[in-house]
């Protein structure tokens, strides 16, 4: 009985124990900054969508970012010609298979799906960390390896702002062998701005979901005031 | 009080009136609306409890409605679309993306299959604590039984229809199970499927179940529920039967006629409902990652197992119940076994009327032997349900099999131990608390 009991209240502290995944940093950024976004935006469209789809996306959703078509056809338009048109990726997933080892897989809802069970936003958490979290590992046939994402197919995508970082082997800290364009703050921001993008790309209208809520909830709250008037009203004799 | 004698309406004379007097001679309509509303008479003690019928009925015409909806613009299509996505998936994000509205629909369904759930465990839950099963009710509770299964089923199809990670490898270890079943398994498997693996064919008939089938199936047995109850009439807290004290006109002196008294009280009820719902809805239509599982944001990729395959949450005390089951019995696999004890563990639910032997009702007039073993069960329910949301351990594993044992042993022991317990005088009269 005595081990019964400890079983029980131990079980839910080595639940979460036996994750044992890295530890991820927050993401710091928010779906509410549309500077941000648009930023994120670019960077998407000129890092990732090379490679990756966006393909549940149209382009013309990203006017909801505060960009007017043609800002959105001048700038940010590369696999496309029509406003209406899917972000899809023109590279094929065949031939991309033989190159990375895997067709890169569609981005659209990647922050959705990087979610867990009890924290679905830890997606963006994941992103952020994920994005960072690359360095040059000669083991690998891309030269690239990543602390999140252990023997990842994708190269660095983002070396080039980020610099190339190497992992010591003892304490296993990343370090800045070679200094990319950007500094670490600044990288850092650009990487929070990208991640912004995606998770505002997983749900386009998820800030209007929820200003909808409010006066949703505003309307029942009134209705419930209502709905007990009349229910006590109706029961005022029954005792 | 059953439908079917009252009086057929005499018009007045006006044009409503003469049209009603019309559709009576030839539909009881005067006869069904007496019969099952205004003078359908329930017992005037109704607490908190008594909610979840009705609510079950609304998440039931939600669930339809939306369905409705989903259906004119969602494609049970497991083929690669020009972008390498399965169309049943992209159809999906379709929806939620580029269909008017649409996202407020698949949320209202995803969201309302959970809340189905809860409204019905908690309205079995009633059941247990009042003993609402008793006799002369027992088929009221058959039939809800048979709702929850055919509700598991219907459940079970529709969550492969999004075609994701989850919807697909959960779809592939349940089907799975059945092979486990001696001589018939493996065929009986591969007419689930409609295939040797889930694929096209699978996503098709379980589109076609989820949506035609069941829902038929549902519905009926919906209308047989409550036909059943209207003939008895419904229990109370109290556990007593109201129509054994009635007045000179034959009415019962503690009921009170369901509309317009329910009715009117129903709707703050429902009123709550949804703004639990809504919370949900608007603010974490995820659920945490437990009403929409997050792997399932990834489409269906046979050559791709998740390392962690959970199903969701309203199936997972069932499903550790199946995991507890590690031992093979006479030759035959553990898997069987599992599958045994997780059929046993629902239908078991059927026995009850039959395994409560205590004088009386409801748990307000039991005693303390009645009160540790609900008690137990529930704990041993939610334990049951959080490890199946767990990758296997062999702490986790240990703990379910403890709980899968005072799971049956509550139902199965209860023959003895609801005749043992110390029990408190029922009262003549309903109590108002």
């Amino acid at each position: 009985m005595k081990k019964f009991l400890i079983t029980l209240l131990f079980a839910p502290i080595m639940a979460f124990a036996s994750g044992g995944n890295v530890h991820l940093d927050k993401w710091p950024g928010s779906v509410s900054d549309k500077a941000a976004l648009q930023n994120g935006a670019k960077l998407f469209v000129n890092y990732c969508l090379n490679c990756h789809g966006a393909s549940y996306m149209r382009y013309k959703t990203l006017t909801e970012l505060g960009l007017t078509e043609q800002q959105v056809r001048d700038n940010l338009m590369f696999t496309s010609d029509k406003i209406g048109g899917l972000m899809a990726v023109a590279a094929r997933s065949d031939e991309q298979k033989l190159w990375f080892g895997a067709t890169p897989p569609d981005l659209t809802i990647v922050a959705r799906a990087r979610g867990e069970a009890g924290n679905a936003g830890a997606g963006a958490d994941w992103l952020y960390t994920y994005l960072r979290s690359f360095y040059r590992d000669p083991n690998r046939p891309t030269g690239w390896n990543n602390v999140v994402f252990e023997n990842v197919g994708m190269p660095n995508p983002l070396w080039q702002l980020q610099g190339q970082q190497v992992r010591d082997h003892e304490s296993h800290k990343l370090e800045m062998a070679v200094p990319g364009q950007l500094s670490p703050a600044e990288f850092d921001k650009a990487v929070s701005d990208l991640v912004g993008f995606m998770v505002w790309m997983g749900e386009p209208q998820q800030e209007f979901r929820r200003t909808l809520g409010w006066f949703v909830l505003a309307f029942l709250a009134l209705l419930f005031v209502v709905s007990y008037a009349l229910k006590k009203e109706y029961w005022k004799d029954i005792h | 009080m059953a439908a079917g004698n009252f009086e057929k309406y005499k018009s007045d004379g006006s044009i409503g009136g003469n049209v009603l007097e019309w559709v009576d001679a030839r539909f009881p309509a005067t006869s069904m609306y007496k019969g099952h509303l205004s003078e359908y008479y329930a017992p005037k003690n109704f607490n908190f409890w008594y909610f979840f019928g009705s609510l079950a009925l609304l998440v039931l015409v939600i669930q339809i409605v939306t369905g409705i909806f989903l259906v004119m613009h969602y494609k049970p299509d497991a083929a690669l679309n020009a972008n390498g996505v399965p169309i049943a998936f992209a159809s999906v994000e379709y929806i939620m993306r580029d269909v008017p509205g649409g996202w407020i629909i698949r949320y209202m369904h995803s969201t309302g299959a959970s809340a189905f759930f809860i409204v019905v465990y908690l309205h079995m839950f009633r059941g247990l604590l009042y003993g609402s099963y008793r006799k002369p009710r027992e088929l009221t509770w058959l039939f809800g039984v048979g709702i929850f299964l055919v509700l598991m089923g219907e459940a079970f199809f529709g969550y492969l229809l999004p075609w994701g990670q989850m919807s697909f490898w959960g779809a592939q270890v349940i089907v799975n199970l059945f092979s486990a079943i001696p001589v018939i398994g493996p065929d009986l498997s591969i007419i689930i499927r409609g295939d040797y693996v889930v694929g096209d064919a699978t996503l098709n008939r379980f589109f076609s179940f989820h949506v035609i089938a069941f829902p038929l199936i549902l519905l009926g047995l919906v209308a047989a529920h409550l036909l059943a109850l209207h003939e008895t009439g419904s229990n109370n807290p109290d556990g007593i039967d109201i129509k054994e004290n009635k007045d000179e006109n034959g009415i019962p002196r503690d009921g009170i006629p369901f509309h317009p008294y329910y009715t009117v009280k129903d709707i703050v009820g429902v009123v709550v409902f949804l703004m639990v719902f809504s919370a949900v809805l608007f603010f974490a239509p995820e659920g945490g990652g437990y009403f929409l599982e997050t792997p399932n944001f990834y489409p269906a990729d046979p050559l791709k197992t998740p390392p962690h395959i959970a199903p969701v949450w309203y199936f997972t005390p069932f499903y550790s119940i199946l995991r507890a089951m590690v031992w093979n019995f006479f030759g035959l696999d553990a898997k069987f076994w599992g599958v045994v004890a997780m059929g046993a563990s629902v239908v078991i639910f059927a026995f009850l009327p039959w395994l409560d032997r205590s004088p009386v009702r409801s748990i307000r007039y039991r005693g303390p032997i009645y009160k540790t073993m609900l008690t137990i069960f529930v704990i041993c329910f939610f334990i049951l349900g959080y490890l199946g949301t767990l990758s296997p351990s062999p702490m986790g594993e240990l703990v379910s099999q403890v709980c899968t044992v005072f799971y049956f042993g509550f139902f199965l022991g209860m023959p003895w131990w609801s005749r043992m317990d110390k029990f408190k005088p029922v009262p003549e009269r309903v109590t108002m608390k």
